[in-house]
């Protein structure tokens, strides 16, 4: 949920920054070409960490002046699991939902819509007798997955919903979760 | 070598407009056409094939409709035939059979090289239309090799296509069209959808365009939309011409027995796998819908057309299929890309094309001095690819190149390359 205390049309969304660089980016479509990535290190049972900071984009290394983040994945006790953070597949609905979302702030902040709250709640289905191995019939991932969206926002209903429709239209996770995507894996 | 002062590379209903405009000005000019009076109408279009605008919205310089049916939606052999009574009552001076082979700039002008002679001219407009050649994506490089596949250029009826389920890929007007027509075949039918734009045929009991006219949305400029990259990849709208004005909507193609999935992603090995974001093309396209048609009714309300007319009656929310994500190719035994058109320019300089290979233009003003392109979507107005809209700018095209050949004339050009 993102509150801002006076809103404004902006959104905290830095609107003439990103409309800049949208412009820099289409007379030069190289410096668009991006790779993120990170490491992850298991630490024990299903516990893994993974660092992110640097990635490539806009022609040239790049490194966070933040240092960096890190993110835990774990299984809950249930699983007899330490629950040292969120599972995998939860952070997929994280990462899903905060996509969506900062589009949502994007794009209302381009159409000069102020928000007072924005609320997601997100919701996979997954059947467990597939990553289990109990039957192949069944898929690993998700077999649905729900998002329902809450914002309160100076505009008609109608507009809400565009705003929601156009965030989905321009999100990479939503594209990610939707389509399929090539990954090879190797091992050095 | 034949020398004229301009030289217009097609003779569909942009050329014919422009020789028009030209001939109107006593300007010397010839028309080089690579088959014969709208070769594309004759040849690239299915048989079914009606246009989306009625008759009445036929306003070419000096060339309106006048049949007896301004309601109806002349098929493509109507528009061809109107096209070359056009061309023959604005006397348009066509070489027919001539592909052109390069254009390449001179000293003082043009020199346009065909498999039929040169030409040499002052100006060159290139009216070779935007509906030549196919986009077909990469993906169909996966597809098995016994499954056939054509685009809407090539596909004529469905007795032309072998037994076995077809799949569509893309719902605009050509996909919708031609999945309604299998399905109403008795064919087994899966069309794949994406962004698309969705429409009724008839709002308040009159056509969609007609309200599109009365609103003055087909005229709008390019001044007048934010993003004109995006109104120029604007899908055609998901209509067809028919005598009983049906609706080819998702909805009305689902109940006529068409499968729909969403968009097609990819393919592997024998199985087609569609995007999971269907539900958001479909929200997106029933918004889109519900603003033109409040804003239909804002329009009747302030004009007080509102009590001549029937109450608005909104189309239904597009029902979602149950959600599907792959289709067995080993029952598909064709593929129709029905997913839109490139531009090709292989005779002209690069340095006139941009990355895609499109031309680059200013509404219509090319980027060498001399050299101009008409018919393309939104090159100047929202209806510049209508036989409704591309003698508005053919009008002003020629002006601007009148000016240029007096300017040029009185000093003389000095050519870039």
């Amino acid at each position: 949920m993102a509150i801002t205390e006076s809103p404004t049309t902006n959104n905290g969304v830095n609107i003439e920054a990103l409309l800049g660089a949208r412009q820099a980016l289409t007379d030069a479509p190289p410096a668009a070409a991006f790779t993120w990535r990170g490491t992850n290190t298991w630490v024990s049972g299903t516990h893994s960490q993974t660092e992110v900071n640097g990635f490539f984009g806009l022609g040239e290394e790049q490194v966070r002046q933040s240092g960096g983040h890190t993110v835990s994945t774990d299984h809950p006790e249930h699983f007899a699991a330490g629950d040292e953070g969120s599972t995998p597949v939860e952070l997929v609905l994280s990462a899903l939902a905060g996509c969506v979302t900062a589009g949502v702030a994007t794009v209302a902040a381009n159409r000069g819509i102020a928000l007072q709250s924005v609320t997601a709640t997100i919701e996979g289905d997954m059947d467990l007798q597939g990553i289990m191995g109990i039957d192949s019939d069944v898929r690993n991932g998700f077999n649905n997955v729900r998002i329902n969206y809450e914002i309160v926002a100076d505009a008609t209903a109608e507009e809400i919903q565009a705003l929601v429709a156009q965030s989905q239209k321009r999100s990479a996770v939503f594209d990610i979760v939707t389509n399929p995507t090539t990954v090879n894996v190797t091992v050095s | 070598m034949t020398s004229t002062t301009v030289t217009i590379i097609g003779a569909g209903q942009a050329g014919l407009s422009m020789s028009r405009c030209l001939s109107e000005r006593s300007i010397d000019h010839v028309l080089l056409e690579r088959g014969e009076v709208a070769n594309s109408w004759k040849t690239e279009r299915w048989d079914s094939l009606c246009l989306l605008t009625p008759n009445w919205m036929t306003r070419l310089p000096d060339g309106q409709y006048a049949g007896d049916d301004p309601n109806g939606y002349m098929t493509a052999t109507e528009v061809a035939n109107f096209l070359e009574t056009y061309g023959a009552h604005v006397e348009a001076p066509v070489i027919a059979n001539t592909v052109v082979e390069s254009v390449r700039p001179t000293d003082d002008g043009f020199r346009t090289v065909t498999n039929n002679g040169e030409w040499v001219s002052k100006a060159v407009v290139v009216a070779t239309g935007a509906c030549s050649t196919p986009r077909i994506p990469e993906i169909a490089g996966l597809v098995p090799g016994n499954v056939r596949q054509l685009a809407p250029i090539h596909y004529r009826n469905p007795d032309q296509l072998d037994s076995g389920r077809v799949l569509v890929v893309g719902a605009s007007a050509s996909g919708a069209q031609i999945a309604d027509e299998l399905a109403r075949s008795g064919r087994a039918v899966t069309l794949a959808v994406g962004d698309h734009v969705r429409l009724p045929r008839t709002y308040r009991g009159m056509d969609i365009h007609w309200w599109m006219d009365s609103l003055g949305l087909l005229d709008e400029r390019i001044a007048d939309v934010e993003d004109i990259s995006r109104a120029r990849r604007l899908p055609s709208l998901q209509l067809v011409g028919s005598p009983e004005g049906r609706d080819i909507g998702l909805n009305e193609l689902a109940r006529n027995g068409v499968d729909i999935t969403g968009r097609l992603v990819g393919v592997s090995g024998s199985t087609a796998q569609f995007s999971g974001s269907f539900a958001n093309s479909c929200a997106s396209a029933d918004l889109k819908q519900g603003r033109l048609l409040e804003a239909i009714d804002e329009f009747a309300l302030a004009t007080g057309l509102e009590s001549e007319l029937p109450d608005p009656t909104r189309p239904s929310t597009t029902e979602l299929p149950a959600a599907r994500l792959t289709l067995s190719l080993d029952e598909v035994s064709t593929v129709v890309w029905a997913t839109g058109f490139v531009p090709n320019y292989p005779w002209l300089d690069t340095n006139l094309l941009d990355r895609k290979g499109a031309i680059r233009h200013d509404g219509g003003v090319m980027a060498h001095p001399g050299m101009y392109v008409l018919g393309l979507p939104f090159l100047r107005r929202r209806k510049s690819t209508f036989l409704d809209g591309v003698g508005f700018d053919a009008k002003e095209l020629a002006t601007h190149l009148n000016d240029y050949l007096a300017n040029s004339v009185a000093s003389p050009m000095r050519t870039g390359g």
